[in-house]
């Protein structure tokens, strides 16, 4: 397995990031290689959308030091859509509402950004694999003529997340916080599409206060985040743990001197 | 000489921004003056009675000051000495492509026009700086009455209906720059179209300025008939120059009782282009005039379509969009004169201003107090690109008496970077983020133009983002 991580999977590498003056980030090491699942615990404030926004390339963080390899090669100098084509997804704690865009029109313009310069995906195509996967994730026909997330319920933002996610076909999937404001059926379902898509060619870093998520979708790696570092590393028993105790334990353990 | 050194990609970018040599037989040389307006009549032919008018439209223009106090302080710029008011070689409008000099027919060729007219339109005018060049009508709308030509060929050969309503709408004394129309107007369309006539197809008319230091004064008059229909719709382009170039136009429409107007215009000057129009529209009882205005290019434009609802039951519909680019003001609106009782009117304004662009939206609504069932209804929103663009809003609503509605809303709103950066996450370059966030915000209003046109202004839009990030 060690021969092949360097090239398979989305790696970060003793990051620091900061926004403003404030370094938020404090040398991060991670590596989720395709076809595993990592959870990313932490409390509030401990760096956790940060570290997403970062990855995705967002222009109000600044990387100060490390580095994010996909697959093996650096993105950090990369666009945002630059580092999207590559196979990155960003599934967002609160996504952007853009007015008078469709839902189908914005999901065939991120899937002809995909094509070769000059070509389209056929609509007939595009309608099919759509509604196909729309029907799993139980949404409505008429969705695809709404506009992207305006005026979306919490749920309906995360399904339509998860959808996008679904249609692109990202390798590495970032999901921030998607738990936060669903329902008990809204959190079975953005799951099950999730699981849908977990395979060994797919990676994702699963982001996320609660363990209550990892019922749902259960990790083959957790990682808890304090101050913007991983602190602990473990088996999925691990999210119980910090359930059962609360964050303070780690911090507690922090606390005493811990070998590096 | 021609500048073939353009590459074709650079035509793609800016369709227009093209310009192949033309010597014009007929010249008015630099500068306006009365003898200015004898070389225009002479060389047109016309009768007296519009050398008169000339005249005293000129005294008229003459006596006016700029509207400076109101307006930009830009129209200063204008350089009245240094423009040449009239070009033409002289030929009257072809009815076949073929007729066309060389390289006017190859200009519009490389606008598209005969394409264009093959696929959609019911019948072309096609103007080149100072007269028409190309005139038709397709056979079957012609033999049902409609006239469709050049406001030259129209004021001499229909002089009965044309001398009628010609500067009835909106008289010289207008504004200055209706006055300085009225002195050396010169192409434009004249339509009449004849009781319950429905043209199905549009008519369009095609606006080219060629020349360098010149000013274009088209003059267009439409008369819909009792009951009739009619479409008409005008692009126009002119290649970068160096100086300035004004465009300063006057358009009358009159939709007799039941008739319905729809004009459609997709703006696209280039960045040095002063573009000062008046456009006004009276509509008799229970008459329909909508216009559709899009405003892309230019230096300055200032035009405000205005409906005069003069009939009991009319209706009139200003749809309006500018793009105020870096260096480009687009002060813009609509009037609204409600003259009879139970007439509506609808207003609905997107401009959006990128960089240092400036969006103005100017609106005037009047109702007098002894009307009944009156109705209009204002939305101007706003969009700022950066935050270094400006717009300003300016509704003046006179609205009186206890019968009548009027309703008014207005924002203004920006696209976030947050929103960008999402857009970016799903594979969307930067431009193409932007593109499709402002296509998105004139969406509503773009679906009201006809398909063709739809996709045009689309593309417009995409080439004017592509240029404003990164």
């Amino acid at each position: 397995m060690a021969f092949f991580n360097n090239m398979s999977s989305l790696k970060i590498q003793d990051l620091h990031v900061r926004i403003g003056e404030k370094e938020i980030i404090r040398g991060l090491t991670l590596e989720i290689p395709k076809g595993e699942v990592h959870a990313v615990m932490g409390p509030n404030g401990s760096g956790k959308s940060t570290l997403s926004k970062a990855i995705g390339g967002h222009p109000d963080y600044t990387v100060t030091s490390g580095d994010v390899l996909l697959d093996g090669e650096s993105i950090l100098g990369l666009q945002p859509d630059e580092r999207a084509r590559k196979g990155l997804f960003l599934a967002f704690q609160y996504p952007m509402e853009i007015p008078g865009v469709s839902n189908a029109n914005f999901l065939r313009a991120a899937l002809n950004a995909r094509q070769p310069e000059g070509e389209e995906i056929e609509a007939t195509d595009f309608y099919e694999h759509m509604y196909d996967e729309m029907d799993k994730l139980e949404m409505r026909r008429e969705f695809t003529a709404r506009a992207v997330n305006e005026g979306f319920s919490g749920g309906e933002k995360k399904r339509n997340e998860i959808l996008q996610m679904a249609m692109l076909k990202p390798k590495y999937a970032v999901l921030d916080e998607t738990d936060s404001g669903l329902d008990i059926d809204a959190l079975r379902i953005v799951s099950a599409g999730v699981n849908a898509q977990r395979g060994p060619e797919t990676g994702f870093l699963v982001i996320t206060h609660y363990q209550r998520l990892l019922d749902y979708i259960v990790p083959d790696v957790v990682h808890v985040m304090v101050d913007g570092r991983i602190v602990r590393t473990g088996p999925k028993e691990l999210a119980y743990e910090l359930e059962a105790k609360g964050y303070d334990f780690i911090r507690d353990e922090l606390a005493e001197p811990v070998s590096a | 000489m021609p500048t073939e050194e353009i590459t074709d990609l650079d035509i793609d970018r800016t369709r227009g921004d093209f310009r192949y040599d033309v010597k014009h037989e007929f010249d008015a040389g630099t500068g306006l003056t009365h003898d200015t307006i004898d070389y225009i009549v002479n060389v047109k032919g016309e009768p007296d009675w519009i050398r008169d008018w000339r005249h005293k439209a000129l005294d008229i223009f003459l006596s006016k000051p700029m509207p400076t106090h109101w307006a930009s302080k830009d129209l200063e710029n204008i350089v009245f000495k240094d423009i040449r008011y009239y070009l033409s070689g002289g030929q009257k409008a072809s009815r076949s492509w073929e007729d066309v000099p060389e390289d006017m027919k190859r200009t519009f060729e490389r606008l598209g026009i005969p394409e264009q007219e093959r696929k959609f339109l019911a019948g072309v005018e096609a103007q080149f700086d100072s007269e028409a060049v190309y005139s038709n009508i397709k056979k079957a709308v012609g033999e049902q009455g409609v006239i469709f030509m050049g406001s030259t060929d129209g004021l001499k050969e229909h002089p009965e209906i044309f001398r009628k309503w010609f500067g009835k709408v909106i008289p010289t004394g207008d504004n200055k720059f209706s006055a300085l129309n009225s002195a050396v107007f010169s192409g434009g369309s004249f339509i009449y179209v004849p009781p319950g006539v429905k043209v199905k197809h549009p008519l369009q008319a095609y606006f080219r300025i060629n020349a360098e230091n010149f000013g274009q004064f088209e003059r267009t008059l439409i008369i819909a008939d009792e009951g009739s229909e009619v479409m008409y719709m005008e692009g126009c382009t002119a290649p970068k120059f160096e100086t300035a170039t004004l465009h300063s136009a006057v358009v009358e429409l009159v939709a007799m009782k039941g008739a319905k107007i729809q004009y459609v215009t997709v703006q696209n000057w280039s960045a040095n282009v002063f573009n000062l129009v008046t456009k006004r529209a009276i509509a008799h009882e229970e008459a329909e005039v909508k216009w559709i205005d899009c405003n892309i290019g230019s230096r300055l434009t200032m035009k405000y379509p205005g409906v005069v609802l003069k009939g009991r039951k009319a209706r009139g519909e200003v749809i309006s969009i500018a793009l105020a680019n870096d260096g480009q003001h687009q002060d813009t609106g609509a009037k609204m004169i409600h003259a009879a009782d139970e007439t509506t009117s609808n207003i609905v304004s997107k401009s959006i201003s990128i960089g240092k662009g400036r969006s103005t939206y100017r609106g005037l609504v009047h109702v007098p107090k002894h009307l009944k069932g009156c109705k209009n209804n204002t939305e101007c929103d706003a969009l700022l690109i950066n935050s270094t663009a400006r717009t300003d809003t300016y509704p003046a609503i006179t609205v009186r008496g206890t019968g009548n509605a009027c309703q008014h809303e207005a924002s203004v709103s920006q696209i976030s970077a947050e929103q960008i950066f999402y857009m970016q996450q799903r594979g969307l370059t930067e431009a193409q983020a932007m593109s499709l966030s402002v296509n998105g915000f004139v969406n509503d209003l773009v679906r009201q133009f006809p398909m063709e046109y739809s996709v045009e202004l689309k593309r417009l839009i995409d080439l004017e983002m592509e240029g404003s990030v990164g």
